[in-house]
């Protein structure tokens, strides 16, 4: 075989996968979404569904566990490939739509169009997703085949142009890939939007003839979920992404260091990597040249902190995630001592495409300082919850607006977090901010992991402050003084000023605090952990002062300063849904036949202003917490 | 390459050695600079007591001078207002987490804090942060010294003596954040652990957290 060029060995493994995957597509094929966002939706249960009815309508068909296709708001959710139909993607799926769609569709002819969600390539009869008016702003480059490939076949992989950069890469110097990489302007994808190409060249002038490559696959930020869904997606898009690095600076081992809150995508990687192995483009001799190079997983324990660089080496090498002064850069000193890369799963990903397709392509999406896309994970107040990927530079209002669908229940915007716990809470006001490292961070942002969560008029900016500094808080190393302390003396005033504790000396010293801690802290979740405080001192700083002069809460979501009030003028006298709703008994009939809380007894547990029938609606909340006194009943 | 660097320390020119870390040039040099977790023989700083702060032209930001390496014509600065404030504020943060008795402690007198305080002119009883309240217990296991966690500032400088100079790895730092602490493998006595009780530790603590059991006071 090594007498073959990696071109020539390439092909044949093209010609075997092409042939494998078009025998499989002979037979009518569902592929389910079983990425944790759909297990989490019930998939693995609406597989048990599609299997029974398969074979108790005695069809030959297979169901394929896939990725994530990015429309996590309409999961359970399957592609339905039969032959002679355009693939169709189905959503929301239950038992009764699954025996559906076997005997309407899979045994009979009838795709039952009215309960499609859109179809997977251009066809006559039903639009595409491209056809969404999201479709316009998404531009999917690494999202490309998550969802449609399968993840636990190699040869859905390379049927797709899998592993070609590589053979092409191999086919030239080490040193063609990291030029690519460098002319590219690719930018690390895990937070700091670090100079990729730079990074290689850092370590691979480093010398030495031991280097290490290591995939950052800790994401700890809650409500991110894009890297672990692009492992359980489409993991050989990060392996390739692996090799390549480790070829274009001469490792010749690496680590994806992945957290063990992640199963999935630890077994799904761990496959991936055997069957790697298997058709030699990875391990020793790989695609038949001299070039060597292995990978192993590493389960993370956990701690959000370990996803800074530093710390992710200590606990690889068995010692407490924590972490140290930089420089040196791991780069120059890393794993072991030895010049040690580590990427983003994300900044992986990139790379095969940018080899195969070029500098010059990657450059020309995007902006010139950030080129390429931006993948986010949109959660919170907006009506389509999922894995995004739009170019650099789209701006958040398109973002939100267009890609996202907008706030559900017409409810008025207020806030986007962005970047998570290090990120910052940006207003109405930023919203025409072109999403780049640069632009946000300007704004007081980070692009971080990833994360947004929209929030709307009733999500209180103090509380998402105190939310997002608890975070940080509790997951501070504790090694130095700022973050150690700092965060905590910050998270007590926040928590008091929620309370209506708070006072004007107190919020200063806040600021000064939240300052000082930015400025002081070793590492950079000491850094950035004030960024959420600071933007919406920044943006909010009225809520603030409403919470401290008038013991006020806009929103009406802390607890300390509402209190829920039934309007004599809305309330009927022919319901009483709330009294049974109530768990403590506090809410009594008065002599009038309306009802009213008895506030002693109230615990704020909205189950009552939930229960209000909407003609009603009649249960509110009140802030400050005083009762309208001309209205006030006594219990008779 | 020259052996010697030249650079000034708030105006002064001093000759030193290359490859030396700012901190010790400025302390040999009796210009003092703010110090907890720093040790001279380890290569590496834990810089994370955020006490040693210093300023250098042409950098944007302050620096922690026991990780900086003196350059050839580098211009410090040791105080200045952000300096100062940096300074202030970790140190009253480290005071609001520490047991403040020291007419009782072993090392009145002897104190890095109290020594920090008297030069920068810094109040031990901070104001501005609340005390964090702790339940410490004292173990008093070995024969001549004791530990009351109450005092620690958790600069490590006793870790890097158990391991380092002794080689024993008796003692090391448990739990995160805010509950970090300085323990035994398992949270046993020191007695019961591997201790040696050659009391190396206690020669390092900058503060009265490790004490001989003949300094205490009343
Ligand atoms: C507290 C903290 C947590 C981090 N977590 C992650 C993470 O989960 N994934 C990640 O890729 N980078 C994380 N980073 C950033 C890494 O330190 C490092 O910069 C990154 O992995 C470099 O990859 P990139 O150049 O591809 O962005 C974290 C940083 C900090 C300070
Ligand atoms: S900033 Fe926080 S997480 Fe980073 S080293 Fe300091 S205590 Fe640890
Ligand atoms: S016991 Fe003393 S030497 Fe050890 S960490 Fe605490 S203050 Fe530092």
């Amino acid at each position: 075989m090594s007498a073959d060029s990696p071109m020539d060995n390439y092909e044949k493994l093209f010609e075997v996968a092409k042939q494998n995957e078009e025998a499989r597509r002979e037979k009518p094929r569902i592929l389910l979404g079983t990425a944790s966002c759909g297990v989490a939706a019930g998939a693995l249960q609406v597989k048990e569904f599609f299997l029974k009815e398969i074979e108790s309508h005695g069809l030959d068909a297979e169901v394929v566990e896939v990725g994530c296709i990015g429309h996590c708001y309409a999961e359970p959710l399957a592609i339905i490939a039969k032959p002679g139909f355009p693939a169709i993607t189905y959503g929301n799926l239950d038992e009764g739509l699954v025996h559906l769609l076997v005997e309407d569709f899979l045994a009979g002819e009838d795709p039952c169009y009215e309960y499609a969600l859109a179809a997977v390539d251009r066809n006559d009869v039903f639009p595409t997703f491209e056809d969404f008016p999201r479709g316009i702003y998404e531009n999917k480059l690494i999202l490309e085949q998550c969802g449609y490939i399968d993840p636990e076949s190699i040869d859905s992989y390379i049927e797709k142009d899998g592993y070609r950069a590589l053979a092409k890469a191999l086919s030239d110097e080490p040193a063609r890939t990291l030029d690519e990489v460098k002319a590219s302007n690719l930018r690390g994808r895990g937070g700091a939007g670090f100079p990729t190409g730079r990074k290689w060249e850092t370590s691979l002038k480093a010398g030495g003839d031991e280097k290490y490559v290591i995939c950052n696959a800790d994401e700890g930020d809650p409500g991110a979920f894009m890297d672990r869904s692009i492992l359980e997606s489409d993991p050989h898009q990060v392996i390739e992404g692996m090799v390549l690095c480790a070829y274009a600076i001469g490792a010749t081992e690496g680590y994806l260091y992945i957290r063990a809150e992640y199963p999935r995508a630890v077994k799904r990687v761990r496959e991936a990597l055997e069957q790697a192995r298997e058709k030699g483009v990875l391990g020793s001799s790989i695609l038949g040249t001299e070039f060597n190079f292995d990978l192993q997983v590493f389960q993370g324990a956990g701690a959000f902190v370990c996803g800074e660089e530093t710390a992710l080496l200590s606990s690889i090498e068995g010692r407490r995630g924590v972490p140290r002064y930089r420089p040196p850069f791991p780069a120059v000193e890393g794993l072991w001592g030895k010049p040690t890369v580590i990427n983003n799963v994300k900044t992986f990903s990139y790379v095969p495409h940018i080899i195969n397709r070029g500098a010059d392509w990657f450059k020309s999406i995007g902006t010139p300082e950030s080129p390429g896309t931006a993948v986010f994970s949109l959660v919170g107040k907006v009506v389509n919850t999922g894995l995004v990927e739009v170019p650099m530079g789209t701006t958040l209002r398109e973002l939100i607006f267009e890609v996202g669908g907008g706030l559900p229940d017409g409810k008025e915007f207020k806030a986007v977090q962005i970047g998570g716990p290090s990120g910052g809470c940006l207003p109405e006001s930023a919203l025409d901010v072109p999403i780049d490292f640069d632009s946000l961070h300007e704004a007081g942002a980070i692009m971080g992991s990833g994360g947004l969560v929209v929030m709307d008029e009733d999500d209180c900016m103090v509380s998402v402050a105190h939310y997002f500094l608890e975070f940080t808080q509790q997951e501070s190393c504790g090694k130095c003084t700022f973050c150690r302390l700092g965060t905590k003396h910050m998270l007590d005033i926040l928590t008091d000023i929620t309370r209506g504790h708070g006072d004007e000396e107190r919020l200063t010293l806040l600021e000064e605090l939240a300052e000082d801690v930015r400025d002081g802290s070793l590492c950079n979740l000491g850094r950035t952990a004030p960024n959420p405080v600071l933007t919406t001192l920044k943006y909010f700083r009225d809520e603030y002062k409403a919470h401290i002069e008038e013991g006020r809460c806009p929103a009406r979501a802390c607890r300390d300063l509402v209190l829920f009030y039934i309007e004599p003028s809305r309330c009927s006298k022919l319901c009483n849904v709330c009294v049974g709703s109530c768990p403590t008994e506090a809410i009594y009939t008065r002599d009038d036949g309306l009802k009213a809380i008895d506030q002693e007894k109230c615990v704020k547990c909205d189950n009552c202003r939930k229960a209000c029938p909407p003609e009603y609606n009649a249960v509110i909340k009140l802030s400050p917490p005083v009762l309208p006194p001309e209205k006030e009943k006594k219990r008779t | 390459m020259n052996d010697y660097v030249n650079i000034t320390i708030d105006d002064r020119k001093i000759k030193a050695r290359a490859g030396e870390k700012l901190l010790w040039v400025a302390l040999d040099n009796d210009i003092y600079i703010p110090h907890l977790c720093a040790v001279r023989e380890k290569e590496r700083s834990n810089a994370s007591c955020r006490l040693c702060f210093v300023e250098i032209e042409g950098m944007a930001r302050p620096v922690t001078s026991c990780t900086q390496v003196v350059r050839e014509e580098m211009v410090v600065r040791t105080r200045s207002t952000r300096i100062d404030r940096l300074v202030k504020t970790a140190f009253e943060l480290l005071l609001s987490d520490h047991n403040l008795s020291c007419r009782e402690c072993p090392a009145n007198g002897n104190c890095e804090l109290q020594k920090i305080a008297k030069e920068r002119g810094l109040k031990l009883r901070q104001k501005r942060f609340k005390a964090i309240e702790r339940d410490h217990t004292v173990d008093d296991s070995p024969d001549e010294f004791a530990f009351d966690p109450s005092r620690c500032v958790l600069c490590g400088r006793c870790i890097w003596a158990d391991r380092e100079e002794a080689g024993v790895g008796a003692i090391g730092f448990a739990n995160r954040g805010i509950n970090s602490v300085i323990t035994t493998f398992e949270g046993v006595s020191l007695a019961e652990s591997i201790c040696t009780q050659c009391k190396l530790c206690v020669e390092a603590c900058p503060v009265g957290a490790f004490y001989y059991k003949k300094d205490k006071k009343a």
